[in-house]
């Protein structure tokens, strides 16, 4: 009985990535980025500040601050860092090979998922000690914290998922690459715009409600679903609109599109047309 | 035991298999000769359940490649004609990988890895990375690669490709070691001679299609219905000469009277050689010598398939 935990492809995948210097380039300007961000905001706050402290609503926003910019810069990452996993094997030739191991299509997604995973984990524990004057200072609950820390990580899977889905489906490396960051944008900013030419349109149509499509556009958006998690009001309050909070209605369609996608490369990686 | 049984492929309306049905006994060499295009490397990744075949099916050890993938990949280690290795790993952690992907566990592996570098001779490789080896290593590491999980049915797709003429020798030894080790083992080679060395059996096929199937020996005569014989006896030349001229497979007698020596072309099978012998030596010719002249089979085998080779490879 093989154990269930330990995956072959994990292990390899985590064993060439540490080995190579481009991930901990990576990690370094993820850092350096993350922290002249960081640095730079707090400068802002403090301009008129003699010494450094924070009121707790200022405390806030900085957390609030520093989120979206994390969640910013991993929607950046992730799909330039997954969509290269299987079609990459492909091209170097070592796919065929793989594929006749006796490991499922499940494990070998699964491992290269996890992996991809892994290493944004990693630049997301690297960047909490920018978060410490938030710890610092207060104004942020620590189930706060612990469910911007369970946002980011449901996007980081469910974008990894997509770049890996897309890795599997297409041939070439770049043409993955490309529709996953396509992908990400129309998510990102499409979703923005189309939230608001339905409002537009449904304002033209009938003055007085929003139309559902609209709560799902914001649903599908990740840095609205975190800003909703923040408890910050984008939108506005729409009387018309379904009880559950656009971050947990984000939360159950990003676990969907999570679930689909793995299933889908499992189903298309052994599929030679 | 391999049976394949009207194996079709198509892409599209090019169709690049076309119903080939083989049997191939356990602990046969058995060699895929086929000009460039003619489907062996099609053949090989179906049988390695790489691609679906469009139609018909093979067994392994009764295992179909479309039903049972996973018994199949168990019993099979498979080579592919081109493949890529993981730079940054050492020898014997790419090895390890794979054994690992086999679910075959870490202390079996430590024991298997030193084994199966020395099989392939490349013992003192053992912390290099991969990168750093030689094509022929290269080869020669996916072929350790390839047996790490002690499979039945070795499937081999031109391992001695882009080789120089000994690590082709190399290769060659390795897989007469594998054979002792009773695998089943399936090459393919652009290449007739060089598989007539190694091979129990044959196939020829091209575009597609199978065009013979038979041991390595019968396949050589059929592909040459004409052999040049030579003769050569101490006296009695004129006799000599008037006796194999009235054989029926004689013609075309070149005679060479300093050395007494005579050609000829002769048109039958081995058995039909060998009652010749044996009739001449009952006619009480003294005959010192009677051997085969060397045609050049690569000439023969071109013909058969009315194909012209590139010629770029040639016999070592
Ligand atoms: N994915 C594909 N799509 C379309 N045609 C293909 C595909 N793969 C192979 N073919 C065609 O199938 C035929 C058989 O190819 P195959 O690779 O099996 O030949 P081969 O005998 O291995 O030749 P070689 O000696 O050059 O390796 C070729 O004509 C090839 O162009
Ligand atoms: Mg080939």
């Amino acid at each position: 009985m093989r154990n269930r935990f330990n995956n072959p492809v994990l292990q390899k995948e985590f064993k060439l990535r540490f080995r190579t210097v481009k991930s901990f380039v990576g990690l370094f300007m993820y850092l350096l980025i993350f922290g002249i961000l960081a640095l730079g905001f707090i400068y802002v706050l403090t301009l008129n500040q003699t010494y450094l402290f924070f009121q707790p609503e200022e405390s806030r926003a900085l957390f609030s601050y520093l989120a979206i910019i994390q969640l910013v810069m991993l929607l950046f990452i992730t799909p330039g860092l997954t969509a290269g996993v299987v079609s990459g094997e492909r091209e170097r030739q070592t796919l065929n090979i793989l594929l006749t191991t006796t490991l499922s299509s499940f494990q070998i997604i699964v491992g290269k998922l996890l992996s991809s995973v892994a290493y944004l984990l990693l630049l997301l524990l690297a960047s909490l000690p920018l978060f410490s004057f938030v710890f610092l200072f207060g104004g942020v609950a620590p189930e706060e914290i612990l469910l911007v820390f369970f946002m980011n990580l449901i996007t980081v899977l469910t974008f990894g998922a997509i770049g890996i889905f897309f890795s599997t489906l297409l041939k070439r490396t770049i043409a993955a690459v490309i529709s996953s960051y396509v992908l990400t944008l129309f998510l990102t900013i499409g979703t923005v715009i189309l939230f608001f030419i339905s409002i537009g349109i449904s304002r033209g149509l009938n003055p007085g409600g929003i139309p559902l499509i609209s709560y799902f556009l914001t649903t599908l958006n990740p840095v609205f679903a975190l800003l909703t998690a923040l408890n910050i009001d984008v939108t506005g309050a729409f009387d018309n609109w379904p009880s559950l909070p656009v971050w947990m209605m984000y939360v159950i369609v990003y676990t969907l599109v999570f679930i689909f996608c793995t299933w889908m490369s499992t189903l298309k990686l052994r599929k030679e047309k | 035991m391999i049976e394949i049984k009207n194996l079709t492929k198509r892409y599209g309306t090019f169709t690049a298999l076309d119903a080939l049905t083989l049997t191939i006994e356990r602990g046969t060499v058995f060699g895929f000769v086929g000009p460039n295009g003619a489907g062996k490397t099609t053949t090989f990744s179906i049988l390695a359940t790489l691609i679906p075949p469009t139609a018909g099916d093979a067994l392994i050890d009764g295992f179909s490649v479309v039903r049972d993938a996973k018994q199949v990949r168990q019993r099979i280690g498979y080579m592919p004609d081109f493949f890529g290795v993981y730079d940054q790993f050492k020898t014997k952690e790419y090895l390890d990988f794979y054994g690992a992907s086999y679910g075959i566990p870490a202390r079996e592996r430590e024991r298997l890895i030193p084994q199966l570098l020395e099989l392939v001779r490349l013992s003192d490789k053992i912390d290099t990375y991969v990168d750093l080896l030689s094509r022929g290593m290269k080869q020669r590491l996916c072929l350790a690669r390839s047996l790490i999980h002690d499979p039945e049915v070795l499937i081999l797709d031109e391992p001695a490709s882009g080789l120089d003429p000994r690590a082709r020798i190399e290769m060659r030894e390795i897989i007469k070691e594998l054979k002792n080790m009773g695998k089943t083992i399936l090459i393919s080679s652009h290449i007739l001679p060089e598989l007539s060395v190694m091979c129990d059996e044959l196939c020829i096929i091209d575009r597609g299609k199978l065009i013979t199937h038979d041991s390595v020996q019968a396949i050589l005569n059929q592909l040459k219905p004409e052999r040049v014989l030579a003769v050569r006896v101490k006296d009695r030349f004129a006799e000599t000469i008037r006796f194999f001229e009235d054989d029926p497979h004689v013609s075309l007698v070149a005679r060479n009277p300093e050395n007494n020596s005579l050609t000829f072309q002769f048109r039958g099978d081995v058995d039909a050689q060998v009652a010749l012998l044996k009739k001449a030596i009952l006619a009480d010719l003294p005959i010192i010598s009677f051997q085969e002249e060397k045609t050049k089979m690569e000439d023969v085998f071109m013909e058969l398939l009315q194909e012209v080779d590139d010629g770029a490879e040639s016999l070592q």
